[in-house]
């Protein structure tokens, strides 16, 4: 059997980076939520939201977990794996890594510290102060990141000598073309996952009548952010689809299944794309709409994959069924809104068992539409990996075919338990609920030693099920 | 400007060992805790030990980020060797820490049936100590490389040498952990660790003595460093300070003392960390690739040290304000759960 190294390279690298990206879409908005539960608490004295917070920052702290050591394996794997792309373009995405690393990781992970286990040893607002600057850390992380993977779809501010790249300008580099785009993007929307979440188990206490005023909260505030953030996503979105026209054409032409450049592109909401013929199947379609989207005139002409050689093309079936799942999910978080504020408004969010029912299984919606969303980016990149730099078949490490494949299936199994494991303990958390003793600050360090762990092990081990 | 560019790849090359002997040093002890779990007796020592270290690990670890990272700003093209060469101890290491990191979580969720996360927290501890052995060992034998790129076969990495060197490194990990424990707890966990910390204390010294030993009799440049005139005048100071250094650790855990063990396990760690660094300058991959010849684009490197020069203060900053906030000894009981 002969194993393509390249292959296995990219999907370990696929693989490992979906499961990267699951933990920060949520523990960036959660941070968030958690630091303003606390400065709430802080300015109004209401006990619920103290609970609140502490019932969040225990589920944080699981997946935060999760998102730092899969992080870690990510950092490594450019230079197990693609150390030809470490060669070629490390002298730019080195630094903006490095950045990342001194700016983000070290303020998040320090003062999670504080975050999870200072609540008997500092003040409230040192306490409250520490989570907002975990929250400030896991946005700088998505800044810098960010600015990284959106240089390697629209590289400026570099020269090319004998095949690698070398830094001018770095404020180009930073604010490349797509940047802007993508930093709104993602941002939104990792705020619009945590604001599913946090709906959703609003939704699910409410409808088992369980801790009233924090399902209040929680529907509240989660409703709020997603009726706000779910149509400025939306707008976003489109943004960053006429950015990528102009620099990424042949990607645009993947989403939309367009294969024509020579006739206006039609809105394809369905069709099976057909590689081998050049020509979709079983199309249902909105003639002209694609053109109307794109370029504000249905007669408008949006260059087509027939443009481009076979060989500059990138696989147009995963990136047109992805684009389709994460637009299909962008307008049911619409939904949501709308219809959520609506009932809010007659005053009856919080019975309508008909909405309720729906709304608390709706918290996978975020995480789908962030994987399908990359999805599209990141295949839609296809064949290069540093676009009109390097491309992706050049990147890879001198290692065996049998070494990616042995370290491939263990990333499998190991992060598949790790995950279930995860998953399983999340949802124990939420079945049991905001509930638990109130810390009791102690000064310094004088020892409160048996109640303390009594009433921790009791919490730990109590009202699973 | 122009004047600093020669010093750069030097100072980056300081830079990435001061981030590397943090790392051994912070992560260290942590490691260490977990690599002495197993001696642990029930699950209230457990506890206790694991809470010693909770609230650090995570920006512990960041260090170990920093230098790898570091090591693709400043060196990229070592980069790009020397994580292919050591592919497997570094893929087998990652997935180590991916399950001791998800355990400190784990395991308090999953009272009382947590048994199985004790066990991930020690092998995983005790792997990834031991990869982080095997890494260092790897490197210091040398990588295959031709044309700028890992030249060997996936277990080159795999030697006696290298073995010896994982062991030393998971025993010194041990001993950390140990005068650590000693430091922050007290009661049975405490006595334990004062027990145990002599025993590690010979065998780190041993491993030391070996690998100083085995180094320069099989690599040539690490003989001409140290056993040539007037190197060997100027070098013997090194393993003068480390006998004073073990003699001090010695009478300390002897006497009852608390603080002083860790930092005297702390010194010995550093000393065998410069002592290696004095064998191997001016190479990042022994003995193929020197600083000068794997840096990267000076743009870059200076770009990334103002950075380094803003911010590598306030980190270190926060990061002793943090440790202050937790100073003393662990009770019982304590943590957010
Ligand atoms: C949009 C956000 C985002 C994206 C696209 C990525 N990450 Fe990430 N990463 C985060 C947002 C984040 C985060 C929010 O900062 C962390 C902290 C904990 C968590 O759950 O996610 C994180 C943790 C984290 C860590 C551990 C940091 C620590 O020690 O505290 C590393 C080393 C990386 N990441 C590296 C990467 C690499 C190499 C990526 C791409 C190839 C990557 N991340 C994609
Ligand atoms: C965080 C969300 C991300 C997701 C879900 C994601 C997803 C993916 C997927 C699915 C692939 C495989 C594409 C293919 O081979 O067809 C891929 C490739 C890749 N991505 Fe991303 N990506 C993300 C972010 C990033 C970032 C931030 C970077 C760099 C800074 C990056 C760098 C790469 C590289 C180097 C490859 C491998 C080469 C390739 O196959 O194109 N990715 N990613
Ligand atoms: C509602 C309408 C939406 C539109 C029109 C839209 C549009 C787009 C476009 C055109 C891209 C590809 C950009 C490129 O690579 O050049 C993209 C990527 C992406 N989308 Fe959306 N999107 C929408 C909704 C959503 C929602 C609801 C989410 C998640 C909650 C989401 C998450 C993402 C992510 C994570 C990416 C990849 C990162 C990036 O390139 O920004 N999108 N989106």
């Amino acid at each position: 059997m002969d194993l393509d190294p390249v292959l296995l390279a990219r999907l370990q690298f696929a693989f490992t980076i979906v499961f990267h990206i699951i933990f920060p879409s949520f523990t960036i908005g959660l941070a968030a939520f958690i630091a303003t539960l606390l400065v709430r608490w802080r300015l109004t004295g209401r006990d619920h939201l103290h609970r609140l917070a502490r019932f969040w920052t225990r589920i944080f702290a699981v997946s935060f977990a999760m998102g730092v050591v899969s992080g870690i394996v990510l950092s490594y794997q450019f230079g197990t794996n693609w150390s030809r792309f470490s060669v070629v373009v490390g002298n730019v995405i080195g630094p903006l890594l490095g950045y990342e690393v001194l700016t983000a990781f070290f303020l998040e992970a320090t003062f999670l510290g504080i975050m999870l286990f200072g609540w008997k040893r500092v003040s409230p607002n040192v306490h409250t102060l520490s989570a907002v600057l975990v929250a400030v850390g896991t946005s700088l992380s998505a800044f810098w990141i960010l600015a990284a993977n959106s240089w390697m779809h629209t590289p400026t501010g570099h020269v090319v000598r004998d095949g690698i790249a070398y830094p001018v300008d770095w404020l180009a580099i930073i604010f490349n073309p797509s940047f802007p785009y993508r930093f709104s993007h993602m941002f939104t929307a990792a705020f619009l996952t945590t604001s599913l979440v946090i709906l959703a188990v609003g939704a699910r206490y409410r409808m088992a009548g369980r801790f009233d005023p924090e399902a209040r909260t929680m529907m509240r505030m989660g409703l709020g952010m997603v009726a706000l953030l779910a149509p400025l996503q939306l707008v976003i979105g489109d943004l960053h689809g006429l950015n990528t026209l102009e620099h990424q054409p042949v990607k645009v032409a993947a989403m939309e299944a367009h294969w024509d450049g020579s006739k206006p592109a039609d809105l394809v909401l369905f069709a099976f794309p057909d590689e081998n013929a050049e020509a979709n199947r079983w199309t249902l379609s909105i003639p002209k709409g694609a053109s109307l989207i794109l370029t504000h005139d249905p007669d408008g002409k949006v260059r087509g994959l027939k443009d481009f050689p076979p060989s500059e093309r990138p696989p147009v079936l995963p990136v047109f069924f992805a684009f389709r799942v994460m637009v299909a999910l962008g307008l049911l978080m619409i939904a949501i809104g709308v219809i959520g504020v609506v009932l809010w408004y007659r005053g009856r969010l919080f019975d309508a068992r008909w909405f309720l029912n729906p709304v608390q299984h709706c918290w996978p919606f975020g995480f789908i539409a962030i994987l399908a969303g990359w999805w599209v980016t990141e295949t839609g990149r296809q064949p290069w990996v540093a676009h009109g730099i390097l491309r992706t078949a050049d990147a890879v490490s001198p290692v065996t075919a049998a070494s990616v494949l042995t370290s491939l299936i263990l990333f499998v199994i190991i992060y598949a338990v790790v995950f279930a494991v995860g998953l399983y303990y999340i949802n124990r958390l939420i079945v049991k609920g905001p509930e638990g003793p109130e810390p009791e600050r102690d000064e310094g360090v004088a020892s409160r030693p048996l109640a303390a762990a009594t009433e921790a092990t009791r919490h730990a081990t109590g009202a699973e099920g | 400007m122009d004047g600093l560019a020669p010093w750069l790849p030097l100072i980056w090359a300081g830079i990435l060992l001061v981030a590397v002997a943090l790392y051994v040093v912070l992560d260290g002890f942590d490691l260490g805790v977990g690599i002495l779990f197993p001696w642990a007796h029930g699950e209230s020592e457990r506890d206790l030990m694991m809470n010693s270290v909770a609230p650090f690990w995570d920006g512990n670890e960041t260090w170990l980020v920093l230098g790898g990272g570091g090591l693709l700003v400043a060196f990229p093209v070592a980069f790009s060797i020397i994580m292919p060469a050591l592919y497997l101890p570094v893929i087998v290491m990652l997935l180590a820490l991916v399950f001791r990191g998800v355990s400190f979580e784990f395991r308090w969720i999953a009272k009382p049936h947590h048994r199985v996360w004790d066990w991930t927290f020690a092998t995983g501890s005790t792997a990834a100590g031991f990869c982080q052995g095997l890494i260092l060992g790897g490197l210091l034998e040398g990588v295959r490389v031709e044309s700028n790129a890992f030249a060997g076969g996936s277990f080159d990495w795999l030697t006696p040498f290298t073995v010896l060197t994982g062991a030393g490194v998971t025993t010194g990990y041990a001993l950390l952990g140990a005068t650590w424990l000693i430091m922050k707890t007290e009661g049975s966990v405490a006595e334990r660790a004062r027990r145990q910390a002599r025993g590690l204390l010979i065998a780190v010294i041993a491993a030391m003595g070996a690998v100083s030993l085995w180094t320069p009799f099989v690599l040539e440049h690490v003989f001409a460093r140290w056993f040539t005139l007037p190197n060997i005048l100027y070098l013997s100071p090194i393993p003068i300070l480390v006998a004073l250094t073990a003699l001090w650790a010695w009478t300390a855990l002897a006497r009852g003392a608390e603080k002083s063990p860790f930092i005297a396990s702390i010194l010995l760690f550093l000393l065998g960390f410069f002592g290696l660094v004095v064998s191997n300058y001016p190479y990042v991959v022994p003995p193929v690739l020197t600083i000068r010849q794997a840096a990267s684009a000076p743009e870059s490197q200076l770009f990334m040290l103002f950075g380094v020069a803003l911010v590598l203060p306030l980190i270190l900053g926060y990061t002793f304000v943090v440790y202050r906030t937790f100073r003393g000894k662990v009770r019982p009981g304590e943590g957010y759960h």
